[in-house]
């Protein structure tokens, strides 16, 4: 077992810790499930989440060696891993500290109280009389020993009792300080860190040659060619799924290049084309679910003194990570390993499971970064390839990457979506009802224990199903308001579009605050009252009030809207409606003589409740809203009728580093209250903040994204 | 067909046999067991797999590696002296100027290679200098300031 799968700090005397041994999870009801003394002077915690370069490491270890009293610099993590960690699911939705951290604070407190109770039994002490400090317990009459001494080797065999109490704000040492990442001194080393690095004894090379478009079939039946090149040891075709094995990689990349000048294939068409995709939305989802309702609403319309009605457009988004996917896996007597860079490690073993036809327990699958995959990207997909062909190869660990093609044209987009909005607002400027129709297809493919919702298990000899299903969940993701108003209505249209959709960073929740914080205001245009002023006129939580009334301080608001050649716009969500609260200015540039706007500055507030790490949340916000400018001003997928035309970084074009505003993040911290989600609360609100600023310097209103300068009406622009 | 092929890679030579149209990526990842430049897109679109050549920071995702033999060639691997690292990679290290890590490799070496040209880049230098390097974290913010931040190091480079 290559050690990369656990990743130690490196602070903690440098080659003393080799990692514990490998024990089944058990119970999460058993600390031993979450926190192990295993190594003498080491702490191991571990957590069924993955890291996926939002630092979720160092926060999940900071709250667990704050609990514990425990130097942090003596605590590792193992991430998910089916042969070792908890089922936690998917590393999704920002749930990780509000979840995984929540497990393991209280885990590690009732470990201490476990090793306390211990220790008072040896001393015939009370409890009260034992103090702890960096591992070792101290009594009022001088005795003292180590946790590790304590143990004597024995396991942590505490259950998770819930009476441990969890330390008080006040007295945290670690929750809240700006704790370094670990793994960055390894990243800037070259030290292997990623899936991609993984090296193991007689590992093979593989690619596969994915179909040009959906559904295509593979006409080609000889593969002799291929068969006869360099280092080739298997050409592997399963119907129309088609990949090569050889012992170097770059025998395996030029096979493949062989194979996909070679190949013929029997390709349908893709049936709506790109220019008419919203107009085939409205006109071919199915009838509407409900998933609020006013029985008011049509009234309150009515009696509106002054109402709007606008339709907001977003396409075809890409996760886009910047490495291909990739994962290894290995067949062995009938076992399946897989190293994965997947969100889930257990909901891939369940999905494995049937696409195999095997029982779990011979299933083990390990996470291990990936390069970023901000949802459901082709993390799974690479992993379910390498184990089709690793199967075709047994014995040998195979080694899967994806060519930048096939991540392009084969992971599940961010849906596109359509959005209706109407509203009506009183003589006050309060609003009264706003009623919703939202289009869009489904949000999450995740292979939740389903083998067809793999792409290659679709284009195997024996084909499986996909159904899509889990439609409407992420659709409505922050579609309806945080504000207070009276009547809201809230219509979902599912919509089986052209495209593959599944998860990206924030689900419908980035199209919807992009409509809904526009829409907002247009209405505060309408109504004549500052977008700020309007926001919190209309909100009752303190706490969103709190982060508008912040950023505009931070942007000195009033003042800056009388720069010339210049827009500002607000925007603001609660992530979820239930996790982090966070506002944006963004500063745009207008150059009237080239046509051209330039995003200039972003300026974020967020209040994620207690702030674990201020360092990695200002990270990941920094991070969510380079990312979602990107969305906003650059990005969709096109497609023709004979399949995706976004196939490489030219035909995909993201921020680089030329264009990427300037970037602020300020924290509004609530030690007293609980952590809150994070890393999806920018999306939304950046992309409402750049259509604001653009209609502030502009005066056009722009609908659709991306927001581009060919969609500005520049004989307008003053 | 394999030839034997003579590399120079951070300071180490060495001959092996390869095929000479092998591009440069692949041989530092399999015979080298270099890390640190990685597949990004195989189309040097995306600055993932950068090295310097020469002191220079160029793609190896495509260059054969017959025609690397007559250069220098360092990686991240290499920039550490003596158990110190370069000023960049401590200046990433107190910025925190990773999130995925995936594009740490070519913004630390484009990096390394401007500020051996230029010890005092302005701003706009930086940007141009890192925009041949794909990031989808977002994290460019953190690495313009890295390199300011390397920039002011009294270290030479």
């Amino acid at each position: 077992m290559p050690l990369l799968s656990c990743t130690g700090s490196t602070n903690s005397q440098p080659g003393t810790y080799q990692g514990i041994p490998v024990r089944p999870h058990v119970d999460k009801d058993l600390i031993d499930s979450w926190i192990r003394l295993d190594a003498n002077g080491h702490v191991t915690i571990l957590t069924g989440k993955q890291e996926l370069g939002q630092g979720i490491r160092t926060t999940l270890l900071q709250m667990a060696a704050e609990e514990l009293d425990v130097p942090f610099e003596i605590c590792h993590i193992i991430n998910g891993d089916t042969g070792q960690t908890a089922n936690e699911g998917y590393t999704a939705g920002s749930n990780s500290v509000e979840g995984s951290g929540k497990a393991i604070r209280q885990a590690a407190a009732e470990a201490r109280l476990y090793l306390l109770t211990l220790a008072a039994n040896a001393w015939n002490e009370n409890i009260s009389n034992l103090s702890v400090q960096n591992g070792i317990i101290k009594s009022k009459s001088n005795q003292a020993i180590s946790y590790w001494e304590l143990l004597a080797g024995k396991n942590l065999e505490g259950k998770i009792t819930g009476n441990a109490i969890l330390k008080k704000y006040q007295e945290h040492q670690l929750v809240g300080k700006p704790i370094a990442r670990d793994d960055i001194k390894n990243l800037v080393r070259g030290k292997a860190h990623f899936v991609q690095d993984l090296r193991i004894d007689g590992m093979v090379h593989a690619r596969v040659l994915h179909p040009p478009t959906y559904g295509a079939k593979l006409i080609t039946n000889d593969f002799s060619e291929v068969s006869m090149l360099e280092g080739v040891l298997k050409v592997v075709r399963n119907g129309s799924f088609l990949a090569v094995i050889a012992t170097r990689e770059y025998q395996a990349v030029k096979a493949w290049m062989v194979l996909k000048a070679t190949c013929e294939w029997e390709t349908p068409q893709i049936k709506v084309s790109q220019a008419s995709l919203f107009e085939d939305m409205k006109a071919k989802s199915m009838s509407p679910e409900t998933i609020e309702d006013s029985a008011d609403i049509s009234k309150n319309l009515k009696i509106a003194s002054k109402k709007l009605i606008q339709e907001y457009h977003r396409p075809y988004h890409m996760h886009a990570s910047t490495g291909p996917s990739c994962a290894v896996a290995q067949w062995k007597a009938g076992n399946l390993t897989v190293w994965s860079p997947s969100q889930g490690v257990y909901p891939l073993q369940n999905s494995l499971s049937d696409l195999f036809g095997l029982d779990k327990e011979k299933i083990r699958c390990i996470g291990i970064p990936g390069s970023g995959c901000y949802g459901h990207n082709g993390a799974d997909d690479v992993s379910a390839e390498a184990a089709l062909i690793a199967r075709e190869f047994p014995e040998k660990p195979v080694r899967l990457q994806w060519m930048r093609e096939d991540e392009h044209q084969w992971e599940p987009y961010g849906s596109a979506m359509v959005i209706q909005l109407e509203a009506g607002l009183n003589p006050e400027g309060k609003i009264i009802a706003w009623d919703t129709n939202l289009f869009s297809d489904t949000h999450s493919t995740r292979p939740n224990g389903n083998g067809g919702h793999y792409v290659s298990a679709r284009h195997l000899e024996k084909p499986f199903e996909f159904k899509k299903g889990g439609f409407s969940g992420g659709s409505y993701r922050n579609a309806i308001p945080l504000y207070t108003i009276p009547s809201k209505r809230l219509l979902l249209h599912n919509y089986d579009g052209p495209l593959r959709t599944s998860a990206l960073r924030g689900l419908g929740a980035y199209g919807n605050i992009f409509a809904l914080e526009s829409f907002i205001d247009e209405l505060a245009s309408a109504a004549e009252i500052d977008p700020i002023e309007f926001r919190i006129q209309n909100l009752d939580d303190d706490r969103a009030k709190a982060v508008l009334q912040s950023v505009a301080e931070k942007t000195n608001w009033n003042t800056a809207q009388n720069a010339v050649n210049k827009g500002f716009g607000v925007a603001f969500a609660k992530y979820k409606n239930s996790a982090s609260y966070f506002a944006v200015v963004a500063e745009v540039s207008i150059d009237k003589s080239s046509k051209t706007f330039k995003l200039e500055k972003l300026t974020g507030v967020i209040d994620s409740g207690q702030c674990i790490n201020p360092d990695g949340l200002k990270n990941q916000t920094e991070g969510g809203m380079i990312q979602s400018a990107s969305w906003t001003l650059l990005e969709k997928v096109d497609f023709d009728e004979h399949g995706v035309l976004s196939t490489d970084w030219n035909s995909y074009p993201i921020l680089r580093a030329k264009e990427v505003p300037v970037v602020e993040v300020h924290i509004i911290n609530r030690p007293e209250l609980p952590p809150l989600g994070a890393g999806e609360a920018a999306q939304g609100p950046v992309s409402a903040a750049i259509a604001n600023a653009v209609f502030n310097g502009t005066g056009t209103r722009v609908r659709e994204l991306p927001i581009s300068a060919e969609k500005v009406d520049w004989n307008n622009v003053s | 067909m394999k030839e034997p092929i003579k590399l120079n890679v951070n300071s180490e030579n060495k001959t092996f046999s390869a095929d000479p149209s092998e591009p440069l990526l692949y041989i530092l990842r399999e015979e080298f067991g270099i890390n640190s430049a990685k597949f990004g897109c195989g189309l040097q679109q995306c600055g993932a797999c950068l090295v310097l050549l020469d002191g220079e920071a160029e793609p190896s995702c495509l260059l054969p590696c017959q025609s690397a033999q007559t250069k220098s060639i360092l990686t991240l691997e290499g920039l550490e002296k003596d158990g110190k690292l370069h000023p960049v990679q401590e200046a990433f290290i107190e910025t925190q100027a990773a999130q995925c890590g995936y594009c740490i490799n070519g913004m630390i070496i484009s990096a390394v290679s401007l500020l051996k040209k230029n010890s005092n880049p302005s701003d706009g230098e930086i940007r141009e200098t890192l925009h041949r390097v794909i990031c989808r974290c977002g994290t460019h913010s953190r690495f313009i300031q890295a390199v300011k931040t390397a920039a002011k190091s009294t270290e030479s480079f």
